[in-house]
């Protein structure tokens, strides 16, 4: 290592002017960081990545380094890139509904510059700090899935540098645009081994004048699913329909409204007469809201499948004494366990109930003990595309090698 | 306008001998009943062009599978003897997507039109890929859904199409393209491999392969099963027709709604010389005099829409509207729609001839390329009537010529492809929902530089590396997938400056 730092070392250099060596603190899910490039634009990106390409150095992009304990260690991490000075919103058309940002903007920086014109971007932040990029690289989402979609349904343009430093495009600036293949939805959810995302375009919402959440107690799994069919197959567009349910106690499923005064107040009633009389109404988001229900050091699952799977899923979730918030609207929940030692026949039987029901169980997070003991991506079928994806843009596999699917 | 193209849709390297089609053609014989294998050359004229009538190219041998596993033996045998397959629908595509290729096989997905299942209970359907686009609201309305993307052609559109084209329709605006609806797929990959993606739960594990599937126009695979979105119906529909003066007027209205935070299900807006049209042709009694229509459709809660419908009749007045009619029951909903759904037939009431255009500009910057359409329009003397989904900026302007007269059709085509240049110049897109196809690919250099082409090609090389699949559509010029990427052939200027030696 300590050769390869001397010469990259002047060689990043001479690329980007930010280049230090890497700290204890930069270790990607606890692999050492070589050197760390805090490049400044999507140009100095793409030198350093010319001279990764130059060294076959493997390279590890970070936005706001929020996540980078998500799916599996990398096989080595010669340079990181961090993308945290690449943190500016570019532009903001509030009349064309759109906003531009660096990769390493938070989240909560472009949601305070649109809201000026009383916009927002519809991608939860749920972890703290996120940025842009993260959001991206990891398609995480929120309850605000259930309105109008995830990352793959907003991103509009992107900016990437690949592997070999060329820096491409795609998209634009307007939402209905069939020019060319979409890139932007390979680059959602990839964990940054397919090229280095710099700068991306989303289409955006209105911020609704009022919000509210109606919230009821469900005693189990059964109820749980009953009420969350009557609110999906009612007519009262919620904006979202999450459940909580900690690992001991009663479980709480939430549904919430956003829009004009009147017609929320009117939405709301219809819900608290579809989910009972014991129903609460908020003007404020419950605890936890669009966050996940894992504390450091836990094993973090996600759980999809189709809506009538839910009873089924979350039958086992409490039987394996699981911790659940999530998506009850879209099949989409994130579950916690808290010992190592359970999570492998755990994530067995999670497995197979959202296999039976069209969805998978994949580990987002856990400690490294946890992942050397499970497959933590679990079955994914067309994995040999997914692999000639990777070789095309990336043959030599420097880019996060090892983190994702099938060892890419 | 017909011109003969038999030079285009050649693929980047010799096309199979005729040993190797008779070699494809002898195993669509033994895997497909008679019916579906034609090589009979009156017949295969039937297939020559799909909706773009004036690309026309006769196809080798069409074959019309009834299932995937049909279908995937067609398409082994194509990739086993270098022969190119182009997949079509129901041949509606306006940008010459589905243009067979001369020497080789067309894939009809007609006869596989099953809808397998509609699950309310998890708001899908599955169905394949030859069904059409109406009969899977259709098949869902009975169960209070319905299926959300609607082009102008949904009641003859292929889901195959669809997806291949990423197609939108009016209500796009609020509820999104075929790819936020379509969520997983069976494909058959260019070398006849069935595999899954995406699934019916969201966020399946992996690359998005699916969402670079959706929209590339036949050219990876083709879908054999899509799972898709039902949508619940709306509780409240609410279509207003509204009158303006001017075309900047109905513009102002537009923006004034995008602005108070109200996102309809549609906004529509026809100008004057596409209301006359339409007039002449369905009778929809439009305003009379109006200079522009807007149509708004407004959908959700009933109390919701009511509130909003309240705030958009007053914008619009505000905005100079001196008509507005508003319709709630289906009946009169269909009769204003009825108008702007007929609008591009119509134009042939008011001339012999004309192109449909597709583009896209920022919604903000309308009014200034309009003047720019009107200018064009009057220097040149090409009457362009100007259709549009303006919620999203997306122009479908009318080139109308005659081309009985020397030179009106060339005049006609400079038109075109100078609103195209417009929609470029002012940061928007070649196409917003009729795709590349054959049409519009020499314009993707103007829209995308070397690198970004370059740069999607790379998934064209993943899926097809042998570019057999619908070759010579979206890319002006393939990319050779051989050669690998970001491999230097000199050496790098940091050995030479001697900083790389010590690797």
């Amino acid at each position: 290592m300590s050769t390869l730092t001397g010469t990259a070392h002047d060689a990043l250099s001479s690329a980007c002017e930010d280049v230090r060596e890497g700290r204890p603190d930069d270790a990607v899910d606890g692999v050492p960081v070589g050197l760390v490039a805090r490049p400044g634009t999507t140009e100095q990106v793409a030198e350093v990545m010319k001279v990764a390409a130059a060294h076959r150095l493997s390279v590890v992009p970070r936005g706001r380094g929020t996540k980078m304990t998500w799916g599996l260690p990398p096989a080595s991490a010669d340079v990181l890139v961090d993308l945290s000075t690449m943190d500016r919103v570019l532009d903001h058309a509030a009349g064309d509904l759109i906003v531009e940002a660096q990769a390493g903007t938070p989240l909560a920086d472009l949601q305070a510059v649109v809201g000026q014109a009383g916009q927002r971007l519809v991608i939860d932040e749920t972890v703290p700090g996120a940025s842009v990029g993260g959001a991206l690289a990891s398609n995480a989402a929120g309850p605000q899935r259930m309105l109008v979609g995830t990352a793959r349904d907003l991103l509009i343009g992107i900016t990437v540098v690949r592997a070999d430093g060329v820096v491409a495009k795609a998209g634009g600036r307007v939402v209905k645009n069939v020019a060319g293949y979409d890139l932007g939805k390979l680059m959602i959810g990839s964990l940054g081994t397919l090229a280095v995302v710099t700068e991306a375009l989303f289409r955006l919402h209105p911020v609704p004048e009022v919000r509210r959440w109606v919230s009821v107690r469900v005693a189990d799994p059964q109820r749980a699913h009953d009420l969350a069919q009557a609110v999906v197959h009612g007519q009262t567009v919620p904006g979202a329909l999450e459940v909580d349910w900690p690992a001991d106690g009663p479980g709480t499923l939430t549904v919430q409204y956003g829009g004009k005064p009147d017609g929320v107040e009117d939405r709301v009633g219809t819900a608290r007469s579809l989910l009972g009389g014991d129903a609460s109404v908020s003007e404020d988001e419950p605890d936890g809201w669009s966050s996940y229900p894992w504390r450091a050091g836990e094993t973090g699952l996600k759980l999809t499948f189709v809506l009538s799977g839910l009873r089924d899923v979350l039958a086992v979730t409490r039987d394996v004494g699981a911790a659940v918030r999530g998506s009850a609207g879209t099949g989409v929940v994130y579950a916690a366990l808290d010992r190592p030692d359970d999570v492998p026949a755990a994530l067995d039987r999670l497995r197979s109930v959202c296999a039976r029901h069209q969805g998978s169980a994949v580990v987002v997070d856990a400690p490294a003990e946890v992942k050397r003991a499970v497959d933590v991506w679990g079955p994914v079928p067309a994995l040999d595309l997914m692999r000639r994806v990777k070789d095309q843009f990336d043959p030599e596999h420097r880019l996060a090698p090892g983190r994702f699917v099938g060892g890419i | 306008m017909v011109s003969d193209v038999q030079h285009a849709g050649r693929p980047s390297r010799a096309p199979g001998s005729d040993g190797a089609l008779a070699a494809v053609t002898a195993r669509a014989r033994e895997l497909i009943p008679a019916p579906g294998v034609i090589d009979d050359h009156a017949k295969l004229r039937t297939y020559e062009c799909d909706g773009l009538a004036h690309y026309r190219v006769t196809p080798a041998l069409v074959v019309i599978p009834e299932d995937a596993e049909q279908l995937a033996g067609v398409v082994r045998a194509c990739a086993e003897h270098g022969v190119p397959f182009v997949a079509r629908g129901s041949g509606t595509g306006l940008s010459g997507g589905a243009l067979p290729h001369a020497d080789g096989v067309l894939v009809v997905t007609s006869r596989m039109r099953a809808i397998r299942e509609v699950r309310p209970e998890d708001q899908r359907a599955v169905v394949e890929p030859g069904v059409i686009n109406l009969d899977v609201t259709r098949a869902a309305t009975p169960h209070g859904y319905y299926y959300a993307p609607d082009p102008s052609s949904q009641q003859v559109c292929s889901i195959g199409g669809n997806v291949a084209e990423n197609s939108g329709g009016a209500h796009c605006l609020k509820y999104g393209f075929t790819t936020n609806h379509v969520l997983g797929a069976d494909l058959v990959t260019p070398q006849g491999e069935l595999v899954q993606i995406g699934s019916a739960a969201p966020d399946a594990p992996g690359y998005d392969l699916l969402g670079a599937v959706v929209g590339s126009e036949g050219t990876l695979g083709v879908v054999t099963s899509a799972t898709v979105r039902l949508v619940r119906l709306p509780e409240e529909v609410r279509t207003v027709l509204v009158g303006f003066e001017s075309t900047d007027a109905a513009g102002a209205a537009v923006s004034a709604i995008i602005a108070a935070g109200i996102l309809p299900a549609a906004i529509e807006m026809m100008d004057a010389l596409a209301i006359e049209a339409a007039e002449a042709a369905v009778h929809c009694n439009y305003p009379a005099g109006a200079g522009a229509v807007l149509v708004i459709e407004l959908d959700g809660a009933a109390v919701e829409v009511a509130e909003e419908y309240a705030e958009v009749e007053r914008l619009c007045r505000e905005a100079g509207s001196f008509e507005q009619r508003l319709a709630t029951d289906p009946v009169d909903r269909a009769l204003i729609w009825k108008g702007r759904k007929s609008a591009f037939a119509a134009v042939g009431r008011i001339s012999p001839d004309y192109i449909v255009q597709d583009g896209v500009i920022p919604r903000t910057a309308l009014p200034e390329v309009l003047k720019a359409i009107a200018d064009l329009s009057g220097t040149s003397g090409v009457r362009v009537a100007n259709v549009f989904h303006a919620g999203d900026g997306n122009l479908h302007p009318l080139v109308l010529f005659d081309e009985s007269v020397e030179g009106a059709a060339e005049a006609a085509e400079e038109v075109s492809g100078a609103i195209l240049d417009l929609c470029i110049e002012h940061g928007g897109s070649i196409t917003g929902e009729h795709g590349v196809g054959m049409d519009k690919a020499k314009y993707m250099p103007k829209m995308y530089g070397a690198d970004d082409l370059d740069t999607m090609q790379l998934v064209r090389c993943a899926f097809d590396p042998d570019g057999i699949s619908n070759p010579g559509k979206i890319f002006p010029t393939p990319r050779l997938c051989g050669e690998v990427p970001g491999r230097r052939k000199g050496v790098h200027p940091l050995q030479e400056a001697g900083l790389a030696e010590a690797f």
